[in-house]
């Protein structure tokens, strides 16, 4: 899984997707998952990135990733 | 090394051309606190979902809504409206600040007698009014509001039999280009059957014509509606004086005024739209000031206002029990309570607010509440941050009318506290429980004892 290429993202959470023209917001965890997506992650590697950062409980940390990837997908940003 | 606080990761698409909804921008500002207590503390202690009722905005709101009305005529009475929220510390503050009582059934009106309004400060109106209603209502002296003209005849039978004077008012609909017309309550106007009933009472023996009402809709958000009003009850009251030599002590323009809710379905924010009680009191004030009563013969102004004065008085503190994505990649939110005790749910979209920090990145969520009923939606769509398990949420402005219309079904009632003027919370309701439910339920012997 991984995002698709050409993707922009800003560090302010602006995400662009030149292939169609659709642009997006994110929050900073966004901007921090979707960086980490730009090479290939399992999502095991990011879930156990976050918690090392945030303060957060590994169940509400995966259930929120599983949510925002499958929300990624719909948007068309990632590939497998 | 400390963490960062942690906020679930959120996305959404820009969709340029399409501005966002006008009042949406402050949903999402947290509401940490109600009258300087924290929302967190207040959970803690008395449990979620919680009704907050600050008095010290009962008491402001009421003083400006008087204040509207007292500087503009000079007679002027408030009667609180006991089904907009009769829990009785909210009737008392309202009385202590000097308002009668306005009820609409016998449980209603034993209710005000026993917070201690006296018989002739309780306004009496409604279509339901029993014999036995009607009995207590003449002995104690209070102001009976006739609906209908069955309830008429019982009356005149009753002081016949009492052999006691009943001081009455008629209830009047109209037309003040209001829609729907709320002629069902009350005799019409427009069509003489008002001044039918007048008459009627004017010739009776032990009926004493002291006032005239109305009450011609609610959420009235047009103030012009009450100038017509106002200018057709003193128009009856000039004509009773004329033909009959009879002075109306007073005229009650009932309810009605808009809270700052925003309706369903409105593209603008109550807040924006609401006219003030100055609004209001101008329209009222000015009909019957210039209808032509003489000064010494102007009529006492009564209104039962009741949203108005206690919708931003009230919270509902809630909980998010669980979030989902709908098939369709929405988000949605289930909360701890639902429209079995957030009723106006159906009517408003409510502002709701997290009551912790958090980011200004919101997503469009459905918010449910907890009844296991496809009905159960307090918003189709709110703008959010996201918000955890186990976070808290202020919903705004529910003083009226779910304290009274919500309904012990699938989950429990929860307590009500009021904080006082001195900031120190009291609880004025107690949560119900199985046994306080049980207690009126009666098992025949024979089912007392299932085998299973
Ligand atoms: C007779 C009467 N008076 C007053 C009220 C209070 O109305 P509102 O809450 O719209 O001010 C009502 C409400 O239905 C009513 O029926």
């Amino acid at each position: 899984m991984k995002l698709k290429k050409n993707i922009a993202i800003s560090e302010s959470g602006f995400v662009f997707n030149p292939e169609i023209g659709t642009s997006f917001t994110t929050n900073s965890l966004g901007v921090a998952i979707l960086k980490q997506l730009k090479t290939k992650t399992s999502t095991e590697e990011i879930t156990s990135s976050i918690i090392k950062s945030y303060d957060v409980d590994s169940i509400t940390c995966e259930k929120d990733l599983e949510d925002f990837i499958r929300i990624l997908e719909q948007f068309n940003l990632i590939e497998d | 090394m400390s963490k960062l606080k942690y906020e679930s990761p959120i996305i959404k698409q820009i969709n340029a051309g399409i501005t966002s909804k006008f009042g949406e921008l402050s949903t999402h500002k947290p509401t940490t606190h109600i009258a300087n207590v924290p929302v967190k503390s207040l959970i803690e202690k008395y449990g979620s979902p919680l009704f907050v009722i600050n008095e010290q905005t009962i008491r402001n709101t009421y003083q400006e809504a008087y204040h509207a009305f007292s500087t503009r005529y000079p007679n002027v009475q408030f009667a609180w409206s006991y089904k907009t929220n009769y829990i009785n510390a909210v009737c008392k503050v309202f009385h202590s600040e000097g308002a009668w009582a306005e009820v609409v059934s016998g449980f209603e009106y034993k209710k005000a007698l026993d917070n201690g309004v006296p018989g002739d400060k309780i306004i009496f109106n409604g279509p339901d009014k029993s014999d036995e209603d009607l009995k207590l209502a003449v002995e104690n002296g209070s102001p009976i509001h006739i609906d209908h003209f069955d309830e008429l005849y019982s009356l005149i039978t009753i002081t016949d039999q009492l052999d006691k004077r009943a001081k009455v008012a008629i209830r009047v609909n109209m037309d003040t280009g209001i829609k729907p017309l709320w002629d069902r309550f009350g005799f019409n106007y427009e069509n003489g059957q008002s001044w039918e009933a007048i008459k009627k009472i004017i010739f009776s023996k032990n009926l004493d014509l002291i006032g005239l009402h109305t009450h011609i809709g609610t959420f009235i958000l047009d103030p012009n509606a009450y100038y017509i009003a106002a200018t057709k009850l003193a128009d009856l009251a000039i004509n009773i004086k004329n033909k009959f030599k009879h002075d109306i002590q007073y005229i009650d323009m009932g309810g009605g005024f808009a809270s700052k809710n925003t309706l369903k379905g409105s593209y603008l924010s109550g807040t924006d739209l609401a006219p003030s009680f100055s609004d209001y009191a101008d329209n009222i004030t000015h009909a019957l000031l210039n209808a032509g009563f003489s000064s010494e013969d102007l009529p006492l102004l009564i209104l039962e206002t009741g949203r108005a004065l206690i919708d931003d008085a009230g919270s509902l503190l809630g909980t998010v029990l669980a979030n989902k994505r709908l098939s369709d990649g929405r988000r949605s939110m289930i909360m701890d309570f639902g429209v079995n005790i957030l009723f106006t749910s159906f009517w408003y979209n409510h502002l709701i607010s997290p009551a912790q920090e958090c980011s200004l990145y919101t997503e469009e969520t459905v918010m449910y509440g907890p009844l296991c009923m496809n009905i159960d939606v307090i918003r189709e769509s709110i703008s959010l941050p996201p918000l955890n398990k186990g976070d808290h949420v202020v919903v705004h402005r529910i003083g009226a009318y779910n304290m009274t219309q919500w309904m012990q079904f699938i989950t429990l009632r929860p307590k009500v506290v009021m904080i006082d003027t001195d900031g120190k919370t009291h609880v004025i309701r107690e949560s119900e429980n199985n046994e306080y439910i049980s207690k009126l339920e009666i098992t025949p012997k024979y089912l007392e004892h299932i085998d299973l």
